[in-house]
């Protein structure tokens, strides 16, 4: 069956089998391989992308039709024009990050956050992070990314890039 | 440790990850990313039945199903050869696919090779094996009594793999029995899976030249291509073996599987490139699982609290095939270890390893192969001999303490301890929790019958193997390597036999070269993982990295220095005598205006050499004189609701002594994870089987990794006694946490629920369990 979806603001139109799930079709389809899958059950969350803007999505938990005529966001789309997102910027500063492989589910999750909740405590950082899994950092650098992001994100427009 | 004003200086400092702009915009490149034209996938027919014969396999179906090119079986292989694949220490092999019969639930029973990866497990599904179940041993206790045979293949028709042993029997029977006070337990450290977020995995073709090119998740590619070409009889030069990025190991992706061997045949077979990656199922059923050792555990002290002896039996489940990936001489791991930071004057520890129908390993997750479990062993035998004393936990521990004078200290176990002082962290570990609020805290809650709990662990590792004299795998010495290569503008490339699973190598490699050399970390590039151009080296595991690859570095380094200082002086017109190395530059002896530095030696090495060697390289592989002794204190507090038994870790303080460290952020890094995985043990984690053999904990739903929510607030801090015999003085991290902290929980729940006279609870502690534990207690106290 045929799929229209926009990532990343580029437009994809696939043909795919309709069990296709949209973390493979982002991975396999469209070439997007920053997209993990790191379990069978919808528990680990690296396969996290934001639908529409805002919505948080375990792309494992989804067909790609269910994504037909949607946007979404991928963590290859977080930089814009050569400059890391802050969210990108706040894992790498606090080390938020050690093998990768959930990093892209994080990153996302928290991107959903931050437009719910531009300020979140730690307690609402940790509750929206709890459907991601880490075996590396224990999420407490990863706290304090999304604190830093939070932050550089909750200042002035044309005070940071 | 503080950030050093030196310009130039590299070590001590904490530099960001150079490897983390690729993570961090998803252009890692982890194994399912790789894609080759033509490439098929494959998916394995796993066994439902934990033990029963195959009567039949039929393969028609299967082969009907649109996109499927080809099924093999356990016959196939074996009338290639290629039936059975040793396990890395040399003492056991294991079927890559059943043949005849199955010996553990979820065991690869046949091969289907398909276009696409949806069409590969159709095929898996159409495949129908016939069963003959047969009596399943589902414990090792069980197994001890051969009424079920498990492995007629093996030459020693018994159940029982091994009997290890080290120490002094004898003399500890007898100062045992001598003393006054006497303490004896069963300890089961539970059978976990150190269950990486990555699944494995690999593609294999065979290139236009006839070379099979094999890309794995492997953390040790050198190891790879020996036991490839052992196994294949491909010759090894045939053979490249490429690990990139890999998402996490913890030992689970340092043995040989069965699904890269089918890979392989099937490229082989198939003339195009294969593609297995398994899923989580298969990741947590049939790969490397870690621990399950039930240990007897048994103390001696005086009245006052001096130990007198140890001894710890153990019996050991292995599952189906021996394939725990332990150094050769050390069927047990580095068990030895067991008499922690303790001076016991004398000591035996004996382990006995058993097969039963479930999967196989028993690997060094997370772990310098068995550590873990003795150092549960001997932090919760402390706590239980304090109870006993009626003292003090630290009190006890101090008492006992190898004292700092002391090093380098033989243990009663056959080991040399590098270094320490185990007084000293412990005070700094206590003094920042606020042991003696804690105390008085504990004993108003105490009258109040609250359930508080304050739980210490001070254990000591060994890692770094090891000494060529007593560590090989399949009789490859555990030295590792480093080449370095300096670029004529002082940019360079450093090329090491370990690989990264995360640990940041890219990173903490170039700190070590820039610091040695005074050149600029970020432009020395770190590689490894290609087994065509790393030097040869056993990998990444056991806390190895630093403490060999660490030391290799450093030493290639050095010689790299000396090449450089003949350049140094045809460029400073002296003698070479008259040349130091001073402050990162060379400099003419009593000079201080004359100096050069490393980025213009470089140039000149290849410009303006005069009568030197051109270039500036060297290649170095370290056979460490010692393991190391990285060592902790670690204090837990919990509190405990009595009435639904749920654990509130409130606080935890981790105090690590891992000699110098090199990258302070990448260490409290490791630390925290490290923690977390203990956590994860102590807590919430294990992989149970039921009495029929089945595997009840099969996904992410059922064996439970923490999440972001219950995962405590972790408090680190560090003492730093450098390793003597470590060029750097490094020891070694990664491990440190997740084998010292178990134990610290449990004596802090422990310690909680000792008003109630519970005594001992096996991990993991649920909630389940503790409140069990409670109700029981208070039910035999009422009566």
């Amino acid at each position: 069956m045929k799929v229209h979806v926009t990532i990343n603001g580029v437009n994809y139109e696939k043909d795919v089998e309709p069990r296709t799930l949209l973390a493979y079709f982002l991975r396999e389809d469209c070439g997007l391989t920053g997209t993990h899958v790191g379990c069978d059950t919808s528990s680990c969350g690296c396969c996290v992308v934001v639908m529409d803007g805002t919505r948080a999505v375990k792309s494992c938990t989804m067909f790609a039709a269910q994504a037909d005529g949607h946007e979404i966001l991928t963590v290859e789309g977080l930089a814009e024009g050569g400059t890391l997102h802050a969210l990108q910027q706040g894992f790498w500063d606090q080390h938020g990050l050690q093998c990768g492989y959930c990093t892209p589910g994080m990153l996302l999750t928290s991107y959903a956050l931050l437009k719910h909740q531009p300020n979140p405590s730690e307690a609402d950082i940790r509750e929206a992070l709890s459907g991601n899994l880490c075996r590396c950092t224990g999420y407490q650098n990863i706290v304090k990314a999304v604190q830093q992001a939070a932050g550089v994100l909750g200042q002035p427009v044309g005070t940071h890039t | 440790m503080s950030i050093q004003a030196k310009p130039l200086h590299s070590v001590g400092v904490h530099m960001k990850r150079k490897e983390d702009p690729r993570f961090i915009q998803g252009k890692g490149h982890y194994i399912d990313d790789l894609s080759f034209p033509g490439m098929l996938y494959l998916s394995l027919v796993r066994s439902t039945y934990p033990h029963a014969e195959i009567t039949n396999i039929d393969i028609s179906e299967a082969m009907k199903v649109p996109g499927v090119k080809a099924v093999i079986t356990g016959k196939d292989l074996e009338a290639a050869g290629l039936g059975w694949l040793p396990t890395f220490h040399g003492f056991d092999k294991q079927m890559v696919l059943a043949i005849g019969k199955v010996l553990f639930q979820y065991q690869e029973v046949a091969a289907v090779f398909a276009e696409t990866r949806a069409a590969a497990v159709d095929g898996a599904e159409a495949v129908q094996v016939d069963y003959a179940p047969l009596p399943v041993v589902a414990d090792p206790f069980a197994s001890k009594t051969d009424k079920t045979l498990l492995r007629p293949d093996r030459e020693s028709k018994t159940n029982h793999i091994f009997h290890w042993e080290v120490g002094d029997k004898e003399g500890t029977a007898r100062a045992m029995a001598s003393s006054p006070k006497r303490i004896k337990q069963r300890l089961w450290f539970q059978r976990c899976h150190p269950a990486p977020l990555e699944p494995c995995g690999c593609v294999a073709y065979f290139d236009t030249m006839g070379r099979l090119q094999f890309h794995v998740t492997s953390q040790a590619p050198h190891v790879y291509r020996t036991a490839l070409s052992l196994v294949t009889g491909i010759p090894e030069d045939k053979i490249h073996v490429m690990s990139s990025d890999l998402g996490g190991g913890f030992g689970n992706k340092v043995p040989v599987y069965p699904g890269y061997v089918c890979a392989i045949v099937g490229a082989l077979k198939l003339g195009r490139p294969v593609k297995w990656i398994e899923t989580r199922t298969e990741n947590l059923t049939s790969t490397g699982f870690a621990r399950d050792y039930h240990m007897d555990v048994e103390i001696g002290a005086t009245a006052d609290g001096n130990v007198t002896a140890l001894h710890v039996a153990t019996t050991a489940d292995h599952g189906a095939f021996d394939a725990a990936a332990d150094p050769s001489k050390y069927p047990a791991g580095i068990f030895g270890i067991v008499t922690g930071s303790y001076s016991f004057p004398v000591a035996h520890a004996e382990v006995d390893a058993y097969f039963t129908n479930k999967a196989p390993g028993g690997i060094a997750y997370r772990c310098s192969f068995r550590v873990t479990e003795a150092s549960y062993a001997i932090e919760r035998g402390m706590d239980i001999l304090a109870d006993e004393l009626g003292m003090d936990a630290v009190e006890l521990r101090k008492k006992n303490f190898i004292r700092k004078d002391q090093f380098p200290y033989p243990s009663a176990l056959g080991f040399t301890y590098d270094s320490g002082d185990y007084h000293k962290t412990l005070d700094v570990a206590l003094e920042k929790i606020g042991y003696t609020a804690l105390l008085k805290e504990q004993a108003d809650k105490r009258a109040r019958g609250e359930l508080m709990g304050i739980g210490l662990s001070t254990f000591t590792e060994v890692v770094g193997a090891g000494p060529s004299k007593h560590f090989d795998i399949l009789g490859i010495k555990m030295f590792d390597s480093a080449e370095i290569r300096i670029h004529p503008t002082g940019a360079g490339i450093v090329r090491t036999g370990t690989k990264s699973q995360g640990q940041g190598h890219e990173t903490t490699w170039a700190q070590i070269v820039a610091e040695e050399l005074g050149l600029d970390p970020q432009t020395i590039m770190v590689e490894e993982g290609d087994t065509d151009t790393a030097p040869y080296g056993l990998g990444t595991y056991a806390s190895r990295s630093t403490p060999v690859a660490g030391a290799a570095i450093t030493m290639a380094a050095r010689r790299i220095r000396e090449k450089a200082r003949k350049i140094a002086a045809h460029l400073l017109e002296v003698g070479e005598g008259d040349v130091e190395w001073t402050d990162y530059k060379f400099q003419v002896k009593g000079v201080p205006a004359k100096t050069v530095t490393m980025k213009e030696v470089a140039f000149a090495a290849y410009t303006n050499m005069a009568q030197n060697e051109p270039g500036l390289e060297a290649t170095y592989y370290y056979d460490p004189p010692n393991m190391t002794y990285p060592n902790g204190a670690y204090v837990a507090v919990v509190d405990i609701d009595r009435e639904t038994g749920e654990t509130k870790v409130r606080r935890f303080v981790a105090v690590d002594d891992c000699g110098v460290v090199i990258n302070p952020m990448i260490v409290e890094g490791q630390i925290h994870g490290g923690l977390t995985e203990g956590f994860a043990m102590a807590f919430i984690q294990e992989i149970q089987y039921d009495a029929q053999g089945n595997n009840l904990n099969t996904n992410f739903t059922d064996y439970l990794v923490p999440t972001s929510l219950e995962t405590p607030h972790w408090e680190t801090g560090n003492t730093v006694t450098p390793s003597p015999h470590h060029p750097m003085g490094a020891k070694g991290v990664g491990e440190s946490p997740n084998v010292g902290s178990p134990a610290a929980f449990v004596n802090a729940v422990i310690d909680a629920l000792s008003p109630l006279g519970v005594r001992h609870i096996d991990m993991p502690l649920t909630r389940d369990k503790v409140w069990r534990a409670i109700r029981d207690a208070e039910a035999k106290k009422k009566a």
